[in-house]
């Protein structure tokens, strides 16, 4: 934000940044090749619902849309102890383009409406033969991704050392967040 | 095609770039005729100097206000650890809103309040009383930390004590009667056999002085009163629920009254005279007020609020 707008207090709501999301199934196939981390077919899209009647026509828009398509099982949302809504999205795990077509989607009905400045993150898991999880979050205002990844469900423990080793696997391919503390915890999230 | 459901206030931003500018106007003015009145006692040299040190003053206010207000509201500074809760809904508010994300602070107060200070929004601290952390649900709570942050993000501390250098000038030497401080200005003649020069400078500069204050007084709290509004908005738009910021005020403010929930026809006929909250045209107390009514914020968020609910093709 610019100097003088923010004296002024017109800050203006910071737009989010969409297009980073197609490179992610290339990511996807390097992450598995490099780390063994394959995609599990679940996408889930975290933003602010609004009161009124304008944005539930939207998210009503948005789950017929996903639910329409014959391949896919249905749309699932859900909302956290934050106050954010959840839409999760499954796919073959082989199909790692459509899910982040389908994401895409989400947010550009999202974008249409006017609500884009209420996108918060994006969420792809990603899982490995001996169970662990890990899922890439795609934060939309910084339009940079960054790897989650829980130790247990209970225990609210990161798995740090996996977490930089994917970041260390993607940073050619994707922009990695480089401020740690912009890395949150996204605890019992939807699909993870 | 994608649309915006900002409305851009240009009447709250005019009105208050010209206070902004009638603030620094006053500055100068002030600057000026304190130098025409010291130029017949021969001291205008020393005009400037105050001008600067009443600068600097403002200029050291500024630069340590994390110290010091941390400080006067005795409270801490806390850690991810201690609070997660409560970082954890700034955090995700700093993501929303793409700013540096600032420290966080208690005080331990029963007095349900917040406040964000520091001197750029990178050297930030927000803090709340655990006043506010009891009576406020966590959507509410959220709320007054968007509006928190938006003060971050417009640099409100910067703003307002710049803002108050003229007053702090004029209060500079209204307070140095007493210590004779303004001997020094017009005492120069005193070495001298000629000391007519000084008495009116003196008069004169505490006269003006006393103007200024006052102007600059009423001034500084009028644009307190824009930034608040502004604060209010870019809160509201941040976590996209108006609603829980006008709960979280009408709580704080404890005029929950104001509007009443009990039904009409269940209160008695006298009662019913005391239903709008008769506040009109410019008493003393809204000329004087740090923050605007509660009836004046809650008209915003409400226009937000439909703003944010309108359907479009």
């Amino acid at each position: 934000m610019g100097f003088w707008s923010s004296v002024l207090g017109r800050s203006k709501q910071a737009p989010a940044k969409l297009d980073s999301l197609f490179m992610v199934p290339s990511a996807a196939v390097t992450l598995q090749t490099a780390a063994g981390l394959a995609p599990t077919g679940t996408g889930s899209v975290c933003y602010r619902a609004v009161v009124g009647a304008a944005f539930s026509q939207a998210q009503e828009e948005i789950v017929s849309l996903l639910n329409d398509a014959p391949d896919a099982p249905a749309v699932e949302v859900s909302t956290d102890s934050y106050g954010y809504t959840w839409l999760v999205v499954h796919r073959d795990p082989e199909d790692t383009a459509g899910l982040c077509t389908d994401l895409h989607a989400v947010n550009t009905i999202l974008e249409q409406q006017g609500f884009g400045s209420g996108l918060l993150c994006s969420l792809i898991s990603f899982a490995d033969a001996s169970g662990r999880r890990a899922g890439l979050v795609y934060l939309y205002k910084q339009g940079t991704f960054y790897p989650f990844a829980p130790q247990d469900t209970d225990g609210q423990r990161r798995d740090n050392l996996l977490e930089i080793q994917v970041r260390d696997t993607l940073a050619a391919e994707l922009p990695m967040e480089k401020e740690l503390s912009r890395w949150l915890a996204l605890w019992g999230a939807p699909g993870l | 095609m994608a649309h915006s459901r900002f409305i851009k206030d240009r009447g709250l931003t005019f009105r208050m770039t010209v206070t902004m500018f009638l603030l620094g106007a006053l500055f100068v003015v002030f600057m000026v005729v304190l130098m025409g009145a010291a130029w017949g006692s021969g001291n205008a040299g020393l005009v400037p100097i105050i001008g600067v040190i009443g600068l600097g003053i403002a200029f050291y206010q500024w630069w340590s206000s994390d110290k010091v207000a941390m400080r006067a509201m005795r409270a801490r500074e806390v850690s991810p650890a201690e609070a997660p809760e409560l970082h954890g809904m700034i955090d995700r508010l700093c993501a929303m809103a793409d700013m540096p994300k600032p420290r966080v602070g208690v005080a331990d107060m029963d007095l349900p309040n917040a406040f964000a200070t520091g001197r750029s929004p990178e050297r930030a601290v927000v803090c709340v009383t655990t006043g506010i952390l009891r009576t406020l649900s966590a959507e509410e709570l959220e709320g007054v930390l968007a509006h928190e942050l938006s003060h971050v993000a417009h640099r409100d501390v910067m703003v307002m004590t710049v803002a108050s250098s003229a007053g702090i000038v004029a209060g500079m030497i209204t307070q140095s009667i007493q210590y004779g401080g303004l001997s020094l200005l017009g005492g120069r003649g005193r070495s001298n056999n000629n000391n007519n020069g000084a008495l009116p400078f003196y008069l004169v500069a505490i006269l003006v002085s006393l103007i200024v204050y006052a102007v600059s007084f009423v001034l500084t709290r009028m644009l307190s009163r824009y930034r608040e509004l502004c604060a209010d908005r870019a809160g509201a738009y941040l976590t996209m629920k108006p609603a829980a910021l006008a709960s979280a005020l009408q709580k704080i403010t404890g005029e929950m009254a104001a509007i009443p929930q009990k039904d009409l026809r269940a209160t008695g006929a006298m009662n019913a005279f005391f239903i709008a909250p008769a506040i009109s045209g410019a008493s003393l107390k809204t000329l004087s007020s740090t923050h605007p009514s509660l009836e004046q914020r809650l008209e915003q968020l409400a226009r937000i609020q439909a703003e944010l609910g309108r359907q479009m093709g």
